[in-house]
């Protein structure tokens, strides 16, 4: 058959179109995430990404248009780290075993579970600072929790919204190495992120929305100032540097932003 | 000496009492560490509000109060519900409206029909003396009842608790988590309101679980030390009251937060010496 040509669709989209209150966040969007993708959702504030990602989730029903998942596939989760309440009081062991909740009722931690999350934790470096309160970690730390949650009830599809955003450089390349890791393992992976060039460019499939979708491909064929443009609504340039497209905001634009702060002020 | 302090122990109207203050203190305790970790102490305080406009009502009708102030307690809950869906007014303000005019309709009811000031001042304050043993059956089978579910709930609760969008994703009906909780605590609202009192019930929600978080970071450890808490300040309270002769629920409130205000300061002066221990490295 075909299957091998090309990879299963996980997750399906066909003319979806999302709204809240009456105002459209996704509009007419068509797109699949297969085995094996690992694919950036990019796109100014407001555009729809994160609304995309709950659509595809389930979260969220579709206005029109619908989602289809892979009869039986497990995803899962890692909300924004700004979105976690950092002073609820559970420590990273807890927090990773939390998605068990699927697995029973049994209060208590069993064996089983217990030699899993030891796996997973030790899988990403998190077993020293197992028992430790979740506010006690670094950043990197912190980010790894989420995706140790994630992983724990073996996902086929992970999927991320915003894993950079408000974290260090050392951060972001310690989570995307992570996460090139976990795909190179077989793990199928979306995430939304507004950073093009430290994360976007790195992937391998990029999706620029904007309500719509604007381009879908690999960076070098999406990252491209007429995409940009299209998508931002402003102009920015493209360099090459050792292969891969640097996105550039142009000066114009920078200007004009610094002057009419100088009127507000 | 001794004498004096086992002395009303030879009542049984005030053994009747501590018993039901126990309990009681420990059935909010145990539901005030979700309405604590999340954030919802107006609801605990709006909803005991709403159940006293009930209390009133079926006061006056004459049919028993927790029939009369359950309905109205779930009425009250949709109403907010509802209310809270406009966007533009939000959910706190949707609680004000609705619970303060459910407690004016009580007050109006009461001043017009009711026995008037007696039984206000009890719903208010609540009566510990006046406890029936139909209060002590109430208050025990829900604090079973309450118990058996958030052992039966445990990981459910703790998810949607903490990270519900999350859960919703992982597949745990945050919806139904939420109508549980708010179950348990019209629940606890309704047998608990005649004993402590409309005004003070949402102290015993917040309180010992507010204590509770201060001394462990495990919610596991918070859903059994906010109970005892609850239990021990329900326990201690009674007794300080009768010898002190003050209101039995205010005095059991204020040694609830004689405990918080103590261990404030006890865990703030542990967290400075590890300061000082990080600063002497």
């Amino acid at each position: 058959m075909n299957a091998l040509a090309v990879p299963q669709a996980l997750v399906e989209c066909h003319e979806l179109t999302c709204a809240y209150d009456g105002s459209v966040a996704v509009d007419d969007v068509s797109m699949a995430v297969r085995r094996g993708d690992f694919v950036g959702i990019v796109g100014p504030s407001g555009s729809g990404k994160t609304t995309l990602l709950k659509a595809v989730l389930g979260s969220i029903p579709p206005a029109s248009g619908h989602v289809h998942r892979l009869q039986g596939l497990t995803m899962a989760y890692v909300p924004q780290v700004e979105s976690v309440d950092w002073n609820f009081p559970v420590t990273v062991l807890e927090t990773v075993i939390m998605t068990r909740s699927r697995n029973g009722w049994w209060p208590r931690t069993t064996k089983d579970e217990r030699d899993h999350a030891e796996r997973v934790l030790h899988r990403l470096g998190l077993v020293d600072v197992a028992e430790r309160h979740i506010r006690e970690l670094s950043g990197g730390q912190q980010q790894r929790v989420f995706i140790a949650r994630a992983l724990f009830h073996r996902p086929e599809l992970l999927v991320l919204d915003e894993p950079t955003s408000g974290v260090d450089v050392r951060t972001r390349h310690e989570v995307l190495h992570l996460l090139a890791d976990l795909h190179d393992e077989g793990l199928s992976i979306v995430l939304t992120t507004h950073d093009l060039n430290g994360l976007a460019a790195h992937l391998p499939r990029v999706v620029c929305i904007n309500k719509r979708i604007i381009a879908d491909g690999a960076p070098r064929d999406v990252l491209t100032p007429v995409v940009l443009e299209k998508t931002y609504g402003a102009e920015m340039e493209v360099l090459i540097h050792g292969g891969m497209p640097v996105v550039l905001e142009s000066g114009a634009d920078h200007v004009a932003r610094r002057l009419s702060n100088l009127t507000t002020f | 000496m001794i004498a004096t302090l086992f002395e009303p122990f030879g009542y049984s109207f005030f053994n009747n009492g501590l018993a039901v203050a126990t309990l009681a203190g420990a059935l909010c305790g145990l539901l005030g560490v979700f309405v604590v970790l999340r954030g919802m102490s107006y609801i605990g305080h709006g909803l005991s509000h709403a159940v006293f406009g009930g209390a009133a009502a079926s006061a006056v009708v004459g049919i028993n109060y927790f029939i009369g102030a359950g309905i109205w307690a779930v009425v009250s809950g949709v109403l907010i519900g509802r209310i809270a869906r406009r966007r533009i007014i939000g959910a706190d303000a949707a609680i004000g409206v609705v619970t303060t005019a459910s407690f004016a309709i009580g007050l109006a009811l009461l001043n017009r029909y009711g026995q008037a000031k007696k039984s206000i001042e009890a719903v208010l304050f609540g009566s510990v003396l006046g406890v029936q043993p139909a209060d002590i059956w109430a208050v025990s089978i829900v604090a079973v009842l309450v118990g058996l579910l958030v052992i039966a709930f445990y990981r459910r609760l703790l998810f949607a608790t903490f990270d519900p969008d999350v859960a919703q994703v992982t597949g745990v009906k945050v919806a139904w988590v939420e109508a549980l909780v708010m179950m348990m605590l019209s629940l606890t609202i309704l047998v608990t309101m005649r004993v402590i009192g409309t005004l003070l019930i949402s102290a015993l929600l917040v309180i010992p679980a507010a204590t509770s978080r201060m001394l462990t970071n495990s919610f596991a450890r918070m859903l059994w030390i906010s109970p005892v808490l609850g239990a021990v300040s329900g326990f201690v309270g009674m007794n300080a009251s009768y010898h002190l002769d003050t209101s039995a629920s205010a005095t059991v409130i204020l040694v609830a937060a004689i405990g918080f205000v103590v261990v404030y300061a006890a865990t703030g002066l542990r967290g400075r010496v590890r300061v000082a221990h990080v600063h002497h490295i």
